[in-house]
């Protein structure tokens, strides 16, 4: 009579505190699989082999043997970025006929070169519109898995491709992809000069480019200083430093209205703005209170709250995904090192032991690590410092100078910049564990990379 | 000791001034003087016969020159652009992350300080600098500490904080592009500008 319910209670306490650590400790959890929508089937590879996928030329209408041929590389290098596929190189598809419509492709043929799946498309233009059908077929049963049809201004087709590249992966392996994403970085490529000194000084001005480096586009055109450029998560603004009015403030630039907002608006000098996981706070450094300590406000300026208050350097704040810590760069103990401290400043603890490390940058869920540029002999190199672990593993290896990453919103890509190439500095992305190298700007000097959501 | 050498510093930044504003343009002060006297001329030149001289005509006199008014005259005529360019100040260097003010850089303070007790209406950016070798980010705040370390020392020795602006610009303008410890040693500074004068 009395022992069930007594053995009830115990099972409800052993159940509370398991959801109670599991919150104070969130281990990282691979992000559920979305179930596709519309499919059930994925391709398979060969065993313990991701899935070969060739991408040939969509098939063209009239006058769109351009966009025919940009549909199917942009895709091609979207899926190859990811790494869920092995890409046949689109060289190697000469022999094969290229079908005329999605009824006619010679499966045996591309089984023949190895492939799992193949994506045919077709484009048709009419005006300034574009047509575009993508259908993805398993090469082993002639099965379309997967369909879709876009249609819609002519001007960039490159989106369009990167809106199948981001379906396939979403439908195929649940995974969300960044083909539309984009980065900010500040760049010198204008070679404006400041125009408040006599001294001969470059000025630097945010811009945006593609997650693959295309369209890359100014935001900024103030002639001053303009640096450290953020992405609020919606993906609609950017936070930045800006020395538009002689000294350091944080600016907001909205970048499809054309509208700008100055949260800080006359209080200290303020720099190196980085927006909550939930778009609503802004964490920054400040000199307001004498020397550099982190602070939050509200992304309107109010609600100012000191997270540090240490007369050595605080700076560079970082937020952990869930919005409840944030991490930043400290030389309280000496070199600067990364600490981390509760979002309403409480639990403060040193992270990092290196000669100098800078620049903690928080990897979204599922993963919990930390990004930061580390004295390496002379320069500087990526170290990831993984939060359950205490260990830190290092992903570049002293070719020019390494420093401010940025992780893509997937957590399997970082942007940094670097100076291997040539002493100019560039914005480079690299696969987290090190791997497959790209550049992605090469005008000027570019440098503080942010990827969007 | 001090007094003697801040009046030797104090003469040869005038005595600079002197050089630097006759030099690279003449000063206001000159232009409105008297032209100058028109040379003697002699029938030599001419080709005619000797004759017997008259006297010499009174020659005009001299202008008097304040050699001590042209300086003064000269940088308060001068825009704030030019006053930089050929600017008073001596920078403080600084060591490898390092904001600690060197003997050196107090003896370049003190003779600052002098200089702005001159200038009361002046006012100052004091500009801090880091070289290549740090993060962009944490220079943005060690360039603050420089730039605060230099306004501090100039506080102490009596110039008012209120004519004093600090803004950091990290590693971002460096005054050599170059990559070598020359170049490293004299971008790590805090920099004056005279911004109002």
């Amino acid at each position: 009579m009395t022992l069930i319910p007594r053995m009830f209670a115990c099972l409800v306490v052993a159940a509370a505190v398991v959801v109670a650590t599991s919150a104070q400790t969130p281990a990282p959890q691979p992000a559920a699989p979305q179930q596709p929508a519309d499919v059930g089937i994925v391709i398979t590879g060969d065993r313990g082999q991701p899935p070969r996928l060739a991408v040939p030329d969509f098939i063209a209408g009239a006058d769109t043997a351009a966009e025919a041929r940009t549909l199917a590389q942009v895709l091609y290098d979207d899926l190859a970025f990811e790494g869920e596929y092995d890409l046949i190189p689109r060289d190697t598809y000469a022999s094969i006929p290229p079908a005329k419509s999605f009824s006619d492709a010679p499966f045996d043929r591309w089984r023949e070169l190895g492939a799992d799946g193949l994506v045919l498309g077709t484009v048709t233009k009419s005006g300034a519109t574009i047509r575009v059908e993508m259908r993805l077929f398993d090469v082993r049963s002639r099965r379309q898995l997967l369909g879709r049809e876009y249609s819609g201004a002519a001007t960039n087709p490159r989106l369009y491709a990167h809106t199948m590249a981001d379906e396939i992966h979403d439908t195929q392996s649940g995974l969300k992809g960044v083909a539309r994403t984009k980065l900010t970085f500040s760049s010198d490529r204008v070679r404006d000069r400041a125009t408040d000194t006599i001294e001969s000084r470059n000025v630097k001005e945010i811009f945006i480019a593609d997650y693959d480096g295309a369209s890359q586009r100014r935001v900024t055109v103030n002639r001053q200083l303009n640096v450290f450029p953020s992405w609020s998560p919606d993906g609609r603004a950017i936070a930045y430093t800006s020395y538009r009015r002689g000294y350091p403030d944080i600016f907001i630039s909205l970048i499809y209205q054309g509208t700008m907002e100055t949260p800080t608006n006359g209080v200290g000098q303020n720099w190196l703005p980085a927006f909550s996981p939930d778009g609503t706070r802004i964490a920054f450094t400040s000199n307001r209170d004498g020397n550099s300590e982190i602070y939050v406000m509200n992304r309107d300026g109010s609600g100012l709250r000191r997270l540090t208050n240490h007369p050595a350097i605080d700076s560079t704040p970082t937020w952990a995904p869930s919005g409840a810590q944030i991490a930043f760069a400290s030389d309280r103990t000496g070199a600067p090192q990364i600490w981390v401290v509760s979002a309403d400043g409480l639990d403060l603890r040193r992270l990092s032991s290196e000669s100098y490390a800078d620049r903690p940058t928080w990897s979204p869920a599922p993963y919990n690590e930390i990004a930061f540029a580390a004295r390496t002999g002379s320069r500087f190199d990526i170290k990831i410092y993984e939060v359950d672990k205490g260990s830190t593993r290092q992903i570049t290896f002293g070719e020019g100078s390494n420093e401010s990453p940025a992780w893509a919103p997937s957590g399997r890509h970082l942007a940094f910049m670097s100076t291997r190439n040539a002493k100019a500095s560039q914005i480079f992305t690299v696969r987290r564990d090190g791997k497959n190298l790209k550049q992605i700007t090469r005008d000027g000097n570019n440098f503080t990379p942010n990827w969007s959501r | 000791m001090m007094r003697t050498r801040t009046r030797e510093v104090l003469l040869g930044v005038a005595l600079l001034a002197v050089t630097f504003g006759c030099a690279k343009k003449p000063a206001p002060v000159l232009r409105s003087m008297p032209p100058p006297p028109p040379a003697a001329t002699t029938g030599n030149e001419m080709g005619t016969t000797p004759q017997p001289l008259p006297p010499d005509p009174p020659l005009p006199e001299p202008p008097v020159v304040m050699p001590k008014v042209v300086p003064e005259d000269a940088i308060g005529s001068k825009s704030v652009d030019e006053l930089n360019r050929s600017s008073p100040f001596t920078p403080v260097f600084f060591a490898l992350d390092s904001f600690e003010v060197s003997a050196e850089g107090r003896t370049a303070l003190q003779a600052t300080a002098d200089v702005l007790r001159q200038r009361p209406s002046w006012q100052i950016t004091v500009e801090g600098h880091c070289d290549e070798r740090g993060t962009a980010e944490y220079n943005l705040s060690l360039g603050e500490r420089r730039a605060v370390a230099a306004k501090t020392y100039l506080v102490s020795l009596g110039v008012a904080a209120e004519r004093l602006r600090t803004v950091s610009y990290g590693k971002e303008f460096p005054f050599d592009p170059g990559h070598d410890d020359g170049a490293w040693a004299k971008n790590r500074r805090a920099h004056f500008v005279i911004t109002a004068k």
